[in-house]
This record gives C-alpha cells, sequence and structure tokens, in this order.
C-alpha cells in the first residue's frame, strides 16, 4: 500500500537535491548552512521515524540554531537571464503552461478516478495520504515531461529547485514547526486554559453578547493556535455548546458551521497560520513578511462582521 | 483555580513576532517554556517536541513542487503567463482575481482543495498575471505597488480556499465539527453544517470582490 513511507522518501530525495544545489552555489556566502539546514530536512524524511523523540527534538534545535545564528542566505547566480526567458518563452508559446497544469491535472483527474472508481476499494493507496500521492504523481511525470521536451542540463532541476527554496528558507519549515508547537501546547493544557477563562467571562442571558464572545473567542484562540481545528473542539466545548445551543437553544448546524467559519478569518489575520501567510510572502518574495497577513485583514475583519450577523439571525431568528 | 502560567508562552510568541526574530527561534523558545512552565522536564518537552516536528513531516511535503516551477520558470513560464495577460483586451488585475477567486472557491467546493495552491498556481501563474495586468493600467509599477498587487494575489487564493472547501462535505474541518458535536450528544450529518457554509461562502465572495474592484479604481487613478 502506499503510505506516508513512500513520500517520505520521495520528499527526502527532493531535499537532498536542495542541500547538493545549495552546496554548489558559489554566489551563496552563507551557503555551508543553507547545504546543513537541508541536510537535516534530508535526515528527518528519510531517518525520523529511527531518531527518537529525543533525537528528533535535537534535530530541530539545530534547524532553529541555523537559522537564528542567521546562517541562511541566498545566492545571486542567475540560471538564465531576463532576455533569455524572455526568448524562451515566445519560443515555446503558450504549450510552457501544460507542464504547469500537469500537476493540478493530475490531482484533479487522480481524485475523481480514487473516489468513483472501484480504486479506493483496491486498498493500494492509504485514504488519507492520496492528496499527497497525487502531488507527488503529478511532480513526477511535469518533471520527466520538462526533461524530455526542454532537455535541460541534467543539474537543471536541482539548481532551480534550491534557487527557490532558498528564496523560502526558513520560512518553508516553520509551518512543520509550528505544528510541533501544538503539540506542546496540548501536552502544556492551553486549550483547556483558554476554554476556562472564555467561559468564565461570558454572560448569561444576553444572546448577541454570547454570540460575539463565541465568534471573537474562535478568531483570536485561531489566530494564537495558526488554525481554526485547534480552537473549534474548546470553544465549542466553553461556549458554543452549554450556553448557545442548551441554554439558548440555537440551531446546532448554524454555530458550528459558522462558528468554524468565524475561526477561518482568525486564519487570514495571523502569522501563525504560516503556510497560507507567511510562505506566500516568501514565495512571492515580498519585502514585507506580513505583506499577506496586511492585505487579508480587511476581508477578514468585513467576513467576521457577516459570520456574527449569520450566526445570531439564522442560529436564534430563524 | 485555572493555571495561567503556560499562557506565557502565547505571549513570547506575540512578542517574538511583533519584534521580528527570526520565526522559527520564537517558536521554539516559545515551546520550550511554554512546555516547562506546564510542569514538564527539559527532557519531555525536546521529547514532544521532536515528537510533534516528526510526526508533521507531511506538511512539508509541498515543497517538492519547487524543482518543476524552477524549470519552468527557467525556460520563461512568467514571461508567458505575462504575455497571455498583456494580449487579451479588457484584462485588469481586480477582474482577473475575481475569476481566480470565484474558480478557487467552486473547486474547493467540490472537494478540488489542492488543484490550486500558493507554490502550484500563485508564484508561477496567479502573480505574475495579475502584476501584468495591473502594468496595464497603470503602467510601470513601484515595488511596493507591484508586492501589494502581489499579496493581493495571494490572499485571493486564501479566501478562496477557505470559504469554498466546507461547503464540500468531507472536508477535515466538517468532520471535525461533527465529530466535536456528537462527543456532548448533538448529532449532525455533514450535509446539514456544509450548507450552512454557503452563506458565508457568498459574503465571502461579495466582500472579497468588491475589495478586489477597489483595487481596479486604485491602480486606475495613477493614470
Amino acid at each position: 500500500m502506499i503510505n506516508y513511507q513512500w513520500l517520505y522518501v520521495l520528499a527526502g530525495a527532493v531535499f537532498a537535491g536542495f542541500a547538493l544545489g545549495s552546496a554548489r552555489d558559489r554566489s551563496n556566502l552563507k551557503r555551508w548552512g543553507n547545504a546543513a539546514f537541508w541536510t537535516l530536512m534530508t535526515t528527518s524524511f528519510w531517518f525520523g521515524d529511527f531518531l527518537g523523540d529525543v533525537g528528533n527534538g535535537v534535530l530541530v534545535l539545530a534547524l532553529v540554531a541555523i537559522a537564528g545564528l542567521g546562517l541562511l542566505g541566498r545566492g545571486s547566480a542567475e540560471t538564465t537571464n531576463a532576455g533569455q526567458r524572455q526568448a524562451f518563452s515566445e519560443r515555446y508559446g503558450n504549450r510552457l503552461f501544460l507542464p504547469a497544469l500537469i500537476i493540478p491535472f493530475t490531482a484533479f483527474v487522480g481524485t475523481l478516478l480514487f473516489n468513483y472508481t472501484p480504486l479506493k476499494a483496491a486498498g493500494l493507496i492509504d485514504p488519507k495520504t492520496v492528496t499527497l500521492v497525487l502531488l507527488g504523481a503529478g511532480v513526477i511525470i511535469a518533471l520527466l515531461t520538462c526533461v524530455v521536451w526542454l532537455k535541460p542540463p541534467l543539474i537543471a532541476p536541482v539548481e532551480e529547485g534550491s534557487r527557490l527554496m532558498n528564496a523560502i528558507g526558513w520560512a518553508g519549515v516553520l509551518p512543520q514547526m509550528l505544528a510541533a508547537l501544538g503539540a506542546i501546547f496540548a501536552a502544556a493544557g492551553v486549550g483547556t486554559t483558554i476554554g476556562a477563562l472564555a467561559a468564565s467571562i461570558i454572560p448569561h442571558g444576553n444572546v448577541f453578547l454570547a454570540v460575539l464572545l463565541f465568534a471573537l473567542g474562535m478568531v483570536v484562540f485561531t489566530m494564537i493556535m495558526g488554525n481554526a481545528f485547534g480552537a473549534f473542539p474548546v470553544m465549542a466545548a466553553a461556549i458554543g455548546i452549554p450556553i448557545l445551543i442548551h441554554a439558548d437553544g440555537g440551531n446546532p448546524a448554524v454555530i458550528g458551521a459558522v462558528g468554524m467559519l468565524s475561526g477561518f478569518c482568525g486564519t487570514l489575520m495571523t502569522p501563525m497560520a504560516a503556510n497560507f501567510n507567511m510562505v506566500p510572502a516568501a514565495l512571492l518574495e515580498l519585502k514585507d513578511q506580513y505583506g499577506v497577513v496586511r492585505v487579508q485583514v480587511p476581508t477578514a475583519l468585513a467576513l467576521l462582521a457577516a459570520n456574527i450577523a449569520i450566526l445570531y439571525f439564522a442560529g436564534f431568528r430563524l | 483555580m485555572i493555571d495561567y502560567w503556560p499562557l506565557l508562552g502565547i505571549a513570547l510568541v506575540v512578542v517574538g513576532f511583533a519584534l521580528r526574530f527570526n520565526p522559527l527561534l520564537v517558536v521554539a523558545v516559545a515551546a520550550i517554556v511554554t512546555g516547562l512552565l506546564g510542569h514538564m522536564p527539559f527532557l519531555k518537552v525536546l521529547g514532544v517536541l521532536g515528537h510533534g516536528f516528526n510526526e508533521n513531516r507531511y506538511v512539508s511535503i509541498i515543497w517538492i513542487v519547487l524543482p518543476v516551477i524552477g524549470l519552468l520558470e527557467r525556460y520563461g513560464l512568467q514571461e508567458r503567463a505575462r504575455a497571455v495577460i498583456a494580449d487579451m483586451r479588457g484584462a485588469t488585475a481586480g477582474r482577473l482575481l475575481i475569476v481566480y477567486l470565484g474558480f478557487r472557491q467552486i473547486i474547493s467546493a467540490l472537494g478540488l482543495t489542492s488543484v490550486a495552491g500558493q507554490a502550484q498556481t500563485v508564484r508561477p501563474l496567479v502573480a505574475p498575471m495579475a502584476v501584468a495586468a495591473a502594468e496595464k493600467q497603470h503602467g510601470e509599477l513601484d515595488e511596493k505597488t507591484a508586492d501589494h498587487v502581489k499579496a493581493m494575489a495571494a490572499a485571493t487564493d486564501n479566501v478562496g480556499l477557505f470559504f469554498g472547501e466546507d461547503i464540500f462535505i468531507a472536508i477535515a474541518s466538517i468532520l471535525l465539527i461533527q465529530g466535536s458535536m456528537a462527543s456532548f450528544g448533538i448529532h449532525l450529518t455533514p450535509f446539514q453544517l456544509s450548507v450552512w457554509a454557503i452563506p458565508t461562502a457568498i459574503c465571502a465572495f461579495v466582500i472579497h470582490g468588491t475589495r478586489l474592484l477597489l483595487l481596479d479604481r486604485r491602480l486606475g487613478r495613477a493614470r
């Protein structure tokens, strides 16, 4: 059965490529820092299950030390210059989009095939991993297509991959690190504390105020945890179920669905949701690392107001 | 009596991010402080951190797309994306992003959340297209305006994903709501929940779409 292990072997190999590409880039004064950083990630993907919990913890501290001491840099070597890219773009035309579309297309067709044919029952792919397996398959097909069609130097995928990875730098590991922080928060009982805190300030008898505190609680707690999934069970147990549903008689489906969506407004406003907010800023090479969060705040606040109105009117007045 | 000390870790994260220390460092320090204040011995904290990191490796798998994207950029993909927009009459950054917003919401509502994304579509296609359209409206963009347009492209992807995916009944967040409610004896079907994601999805389209039209006005004015 194809499971996470297969993907970790593939990802480890790609990160080994990033390490190799970084080490070869003489235009990066800190190239050995970058190479060490991506080598640690390769180690994690390939051997993480054999290192033990404390061993993995030490690996995490090593990653943090490299990033925290400013040992990561970026090269300035151009693989092709603007003029060459323009010429290639004219020569290959719109066909250049095809390999880029192979990855989403594989995800699309693969998801449909998996869900609507006997493939699911065949047990070839672990259902939990199907999205990532399709991503991996798409990447391999797209890469082979590019190599056969464009005939780049064989080192080119390694060079180009590490060019982009080093542009992203430490931000690429931040989402995984925040997930680990979530594990610590859970073990230290942070969620229970926040739930108790929220429940202790809730006023009884005023439905609108209770709705407001529920929605704001979802937003704030989501901003702290970086995702609404950690916040929802806590806020539902503290306010949503005992007060809004049991005491005030609200519609459970509205409170559940729109409560979660209020949390998503918080996701738009926090750097803790790194894969959505910090990573794109790095990917797009924005000057301000909070540039994406900043433009999302107005949408998030307006939508939060809309959610509070939906919670109140659809939850209690319909 | 509630023990508030572990919350100090949260305060450290907020302060550390605000002062722009390296986020990896901030998160690691906050994790260790939170664990110690939660009465865990240091080695236990290190173990929980390491275990959490190892269990969540799948989060970082997405970066395997970079060699493909980088290779295509080497052969002029971003230039091509810009050229397509330059040839398209009536294309503006706002209109382009509104179409993308609708597309992203609809495919996410069909459960196809990973068809698009920041690495797969925004960096190689959507952001360069939006910048090219903005250049048609505005002329040459200064760095600040170009960054604003790119940030809007990334934001549009997030809004479309977040406020589309919950309409699909088999998405993780719907199952989590159902599970949390069931543990308190409230039984809901995924369908009941996903229906109530629709009003918010419509509001999201209207609100963010309006902001994108305002972006067009802002870009057009400078001409």
